[in-house]
């Protein structure tokens, strides 16, 4: 009896189902009827800018708050009427780092560790293998209020990991950290999947959905308006072109010929036709300007990103000027 | 299990009152300072009847415990913002060991601050003369008060939305005092004041206090202020654990 939870759920499945998911407060619908699935030892990103929703999903799946209609469940039991079983499972990490100030590192996680019951041979063996881990050792004795943000988030993922959760939920784990911080955290976050942790991770950031989910499920005003792999959700939107450079506006004019269908820009000396980024059509394109001897200067294939899907699903750009 | 978690939470909260000294300094000194104010440069102006240290500092007690509520509101308020209680709500911890945590450390604070305006009274002449077992209703009443105010102000903490109003919400526990008989007897007030300060739960505290202390205690006063003081206790235990239980 550590409070470990048995690995039983780990294996194949979906570690969390959501269906009809609906949440107000007051008469401001927060949540409009969402369904998602999450399989077990997979990343899944929820994707949208600040007032989304993302809090209240996260909130309403690790049982602290209530949904007003629709089910949901992790890890195999109820949200709603077996919090307790989905508690014994989880792990959260939320928007601010939730760290006892006033303790040092070695002591909040000591807190961990006490509430969970975990014997002092165990404390002493995992407490100290956390630290390292999370590169924390050197400041383990001093209190977390001296701490960066990056080595909050740490300390405060580190404390989550104590209870040795088989689902984490990260709300905004990079929100706020400096560049090297949250590649540091990306690597965090990779290992744990490694070892068989299903991660449910929120973001407002593009480029982290991109790098670390298997799945994405864009959320705005409430409401799911895509899901899928990254590469699923860019190929939703058309965008991918072929770019070449050329030395003279002759060259140009006489690519153009070649190329009808290309965009021109006479100042960057550019020309940007339409392409899927496919082998054989970039063959065909290449083949066609070396019969006309046209000579380019430069090549490159752009596929569209994930700011480019997000721009096209909700009709408005992904953070900075809306969230802030 | 809620057993073990309340001895976990009791402890992090003494760690915090350990670490914090100047939370605990601030809750003495400013009564001690209060205290000298009014009996050195106020106190012969006032005439009570009686030599004035003697007459406030049953006050003084009082003011020493509400004083030391602000640092307990914004503790209470950190742990609900900094997402500190959520943590323990999604690991099951019950929210009696927590909110018990909050209110054991807060009563801590007040008992050490009541306990050196105490000792301030004697150095200035305070000459009581309650008998022992005064003396235990004296600490018996600064107890029940002290835990009355502390649920109040551990539900206001978590209820307000940041650090800088849960400070705020405690202004009105720390001027209540100086409208009660705390500092001059209510019947020398004007005639509003004089009726709210009559009728405002500190005032039966305070005179409780007073005959305790003189040795004279009045049965009236004293089912009065435990009245109020469990009636206090119980809106702050259910403020407390509902809002506990409902915000994330």
């Amino acid at each position: 009896m550590t409070g470990r939870p048995p690995i039983v759920v780990r294996m194949r499945s979906s570690a969390i189902e959501v269906s009809g998911l609906r949440k107000a407060f007051g008469d401001k619908v927060v949540l409009g009827g969402i369904d998602l699935e999450v399989q077990a030892g997979t990343i899944f990103s929820l994707l949208g800018p600040n007032g989304a929703g993302k809090t209240t999903t996260v909130n309403v799946l690790t049982t602290l708050i209530k949904a007003d209609g629709g089910t949901v469940r992790v890890a195999g039991h109820d949200a709603a009427t077996d919090a307790k079983a989905v508690r014994a499972a989880i792990g959260v990490t939320g928007q601010f780092a939730a760290v006892d100030e006033l303790l040092s590192g070695q002591e909040n996680l000591q807190l961990m560790a006490d509430l969970h019951r975990l014997g002092a041979a165990e404390s002493k063996r995992i407490i100290p293998e956390l630290l390292e881990h999370f590169e924390l050792t050197e400041s383990a004795q001093k209190l977390a209020s001296t701490y960066s943000g990056g080595m909050r988030r740490k300390l405060d993922l580190a404390m989550t990991l104590v209870g040795d959760p088989q689902i984490i939920f990260l709300d905004e784990p990079t929100t706020g950290l400096d560049p090297r911080s949250r590649r540091t955290m990306w690597g965090i976050i990779r290992e744990l999947v490694a070892r068989g942790v299903t991660i449910f991770l929120t973001t407002q950031y593009l480029e982290e959905a991109d790098q670390l989910a298997d799945r994405i499920a864009v959320l705005d005003g409430g409401r799911l308006v895509a899901q899928g792999t990254a590469a699923e959700l860019k190929r939703r939107i058309p965008g991918g072109h072929v770019r070449l450079r050329f030395a003279d506006v002759r060259e140009l004019d006489a690519a153009a010929l070649v190329l009808p269908g290309g965009t021109r820009d006479d100042e960057a000396l550019t020309l940007a036709v339409p392409s899927d980024g496919g082998t054989k059509s970039l063959r065909d394109l290449l083949n066609r300007l070396d019969e006309q001897s046209v000579q380019a200067e430069e090549f490159s294939v752009h596929t569209p990103d994930l700011d480019d899907v997000f721009l096209a699903l909700t009709g408005h750009a992904s953070n900075e000027e809306m969230a802030k | 299990m809620s057993m073990g978690d309340s001895a976990i939470m009791l402890r992090r909260n003494f760690k915090h009152t350990v670490r914090n000294p100047t939370s605990v300094f601030n809750a003495i000194l400013f009564p001690v300072i209060l205290m000298l104010m009014f009996v050195y440069v106020l106190g012969d102006a006032f005439s009570v009847g009686v030599d004035y240290v003697d007459y406030a500092t049953p006050g003084m007690i009082l003011l020493a415990v509400c004083y030391g509520l602000g640092a307990t509101a914004t503790a209470a308020n950190s742990d609900m913002t900094k997402g500190i209680i959520n943590r323990f709500k999604v690991m099951d911890v019950s929210r009696g060991a927590v909110l018990t945590g909050q209110v054991v450390a807060s009563m801590l604070n007040n008992v050490i601050a009541v306990a050196a305006i105490i000792g301030t009274a004697f150095a200035l002449g305070f000459r009581p003369s309650a008998s022992f077992t005064e003396w235990l209703g004296v600490i018996g009443l600064v107890v029940l008060l002290s835990f009355s105010v502390s649920w109040l102000t551990v539900a206001l903490g978590l209820a307000a939305k940041s650090v800088e109003t849960a400070g705020l919400a405690t202004v009105p526990l720390i001027m209540l005092p100086f409208f009660s008989s705390a500092i001059v007897p209510a019947d020398k007030m004007g005639a509003g004041v004089a009726q709210f300060a009559r009728y405002q739960p500190f005032t039966p505290i305070i005179e409780t206090f007073r005959g305790l202390l003189a040795g004279t205690p009045s049965a009236g006063d004293a089912i009065a202020a435990t009245a109020w003081c469990v009636g206090i206790a119980v809106v702050g235990y259910v403020w407390a654990t509902a809002t506990f239980k409902k915000r994330a």
